[in-house]
């Protein structure tokens, strides 16, 4: 599903944040990525987005090669992976419904589909009801929901997560987890970078650790 | 081979779960997601119109702004088309003017009636002519009183100063400049005539002074056009910039540049609309205050000029041109910034 080959990224202002990675994550597989902060996991994820390009090595998405992907590709990429946030990217002048509807919108439904779609997906992450509130009315923890719902609204065969219980307290953390545990049951990969080493440990999931940009177990 | 995999390769007749629903197929995932090409079509509508709508929602939530953009935008374009239209007010003026270049022949003191009146007839059989009229002395005299305002000072004269005059009105084919001054010489190498003069030489002044003005305008109204289109570019980067947040957020979850740009063209298109309807309405309000003075005046010079407005077609274009300058405007802005809105 997801493929790096020997890929590194240099930065010109802080050096070399990521040094010949190499790892695979199969269809359907939930892996977490962990290191002190700095050690590039938010650089890995970037790469992964194409919010930045590595410069050596390739990475591969479903087959497609990321790296050499053009500029126009770049939106029908990112419309193959749910991105969740650590301060979970939500728009705040409009209303959950909107904000979780956005990728179905932007992928060309039919307001009868979105509606359908939206409503399926918030009814799973347990935002039914919800939907016509305003992100700055919910807690921390159902606006990360939220974000979540938005993520996976249009089915991506992957989501990543960046930090997704950086700001929520451990019993939320917990079942934020176990929602994105329930997504790779049904066959979704997912990646999640976090440093909340408890939790990893307690979940009992395949882990890539990077230091100093270097991958050192997975 | 896992539960998901299979469900993606299975085809549409088995019912998917609530939650995954398999994507229809890889390949389709790739381009536009959504049902058939009438369902894809209408979604597109759909987004158009919203666009359309919810950036004219956007204009009318912050008014202040809007109505300070467009009452400068209103403002250059008015100046732009006003001068346009005094323009075409002075072209209906010199076209009246334009059918009437006749040829006077003042003759000579000496010749006589009867000598005039078988030169007239001469002139009349020439191809180039189209009319000629004989006024005699008397006539001549008769006129002057009435129409110069000198009346009692001519008839204090003991003698009639005024020469034969025979007016010749060339054919309207001879448009040509250079065929009227061959006629024009002619009638001045004849031994009978004493001056040969065509009423041209202020018109062909008049038609110069248009001229600049025209090219004036030209300058003018490029200016203005480029005023218009800066002006618009800058509202919209500040739009693009107030709302950088949205911008960066839907190109995280795969929104192309042009869905991006779409609600911006629109804002576009919005102000230069409604700026191009509020000059029509100040350049029609001007004209209707111009009406009266210049009314007044053209019937002091016994003319009847009336002030041309703006055509139903002039009205389209003027509404055009605007509503074009402010998408090309922020279509310029729009496809430097978004180059450099890179979500971080």
């Amino acid at each position: 599903m997801l493929k790096f080959e020997n890929v590194s990224k240099r930065y010109q202002e802080t050096g070399e944040v990521l040094r010949d990675v190499s790892f695979h994550l199969r269809h359907g597989e939930l892996a977490f990525l962990t290191g002190h902060s700095g050690a590039g996991k938010s650089t890995l994820l970037k790469l992964i987005g194409v919010m930045e390009r590595c410069n050596k090595g390739q990475i591969f998405l479903d087959g497609e090669n990321l790296s050499h992907a053009k500029e126009k590709q770049i939106p029908y990429l990112r419309r193959k992976m749910g991105f969740i946030y650590q301060d979970y990217k939500l728009l705040q002048d409009r209303t959950v419904f909107d904000n979780v509807a956005l990728p179905l919108v932007i992928a060309g439904f039919g307001h009868q589909e979105i509606g359908r779609k939206v409503r399926a997906v918030l009814d799973k992450v347990g935002l039914s009801g919800k939907e016509k509130k305003f992100p700055l009315a919910l807690s921390g923890g159902e606006q990360q929901r939220v974000g979540i719902a938005r993520a996976v609204v249009n089915k991506p065969p992957i989501i990543i997560a960046d930090e997704p219980t950086g700001n929520l307290d451990p019993e939320l953390s917990s079942e934020i987890m176990s929602l994105f545990e329930s997504f790779q049951q049904v066959g979704v990969t997912v990646f999640i970078a976090s440093h909340d080493i408890s939790l990893i440990k307690k979940m009992n999931h395949r882990v890539l650790k990077l230091d100093h940009g270097q991958l050192v177990s997975s | 081979m896992n539960k998901y995999n299979k469900r993606r390769q299975q085809t549409r007749e088995v019912k998917p779960p609530k939650y995954l629903k398999p994507a229809k197929s890889d390949s389709r995932q790739n381009t536009v997601a959504g049902g058939s090409f009438m369902d894809k079509l209408n979604a597109y509508r759909d987004l158009h119109a919203h666009a359309l709508f919810s950036s004219l929602g956007r204009l009318v939530a912050s008014p202040f702004t809007s109505i300070m953009t467009v009452a400068v935008l209103a403002i250059a374009i008015s100046l732009a088309s006003g001068f346009y239209l005094v323009l075409v007010n002075f072209q209906q003026l010199t076209s009246h003017l334009e059918t009437s270049t006749q040829i006077s022949l003042f003759l000579k003191e000496e010749v006589s009636e009867l000598h005039a009146k078988k030169l007239a007839d001469g002139i009349r059989n020439k191809p180039e002519v189209q009319q000629v009229t004989l006024i005699n002395k008397e006539q001549g005299l008769a006129e002057f009183k009435t129409y110069s305002g000198f009346g009692s000072a001519i008839s204090a004269l003991k003698t009639n100063p005024l020469p034969i005059v025979i007016q010749v009105l060339p054919k309207n084919s001879l448009t040509d400049k250079r065929q009227l001054e061959a006629l024009l010489h002619e009638f001045q190498q004849n031994v009978d005539v004493d001056l040969a003069q065509m009423d041209m030489q202020w018109l062909e002044r008049l038609q110069s002074i248009i001229a600049v003005g025209e090219c004036a305008a030209t300058i003018l109204n490029l200016m203005l056009g480029l005023a218009v289109l800066f002006i618009t570019a800058n509202t919209i980067r500040l739009e693009l910039h107030s709302r950088r947040e949205e911008v960066i957020i839907a190109k995280l979850v795969g929104a192309t540049h042009g869905f991006i740009q779409r609600p911006f063209l629109y804002a576009g298109l919005w102000i230069g609309f409604i700026s191009g309807v509020v000059a029509w309405f100040i350049v029609t309000a001007m004209m209707l205050i111009l009406r009266s003075p210049v009314e007044t005046l053209s019937s002091l010079y016994g003319g009847n000029f009336h002030l041309v407005f703006f055509s139903f077609t002039e009205t389209l274009k003027l509404i055009g041109i605007s509503s074009l300058l402010g998408v090309v405007g922020s279509w310029a802005v729009l496809m430097y910034q978004l180059q450099h809105t890179k979500p971080e």
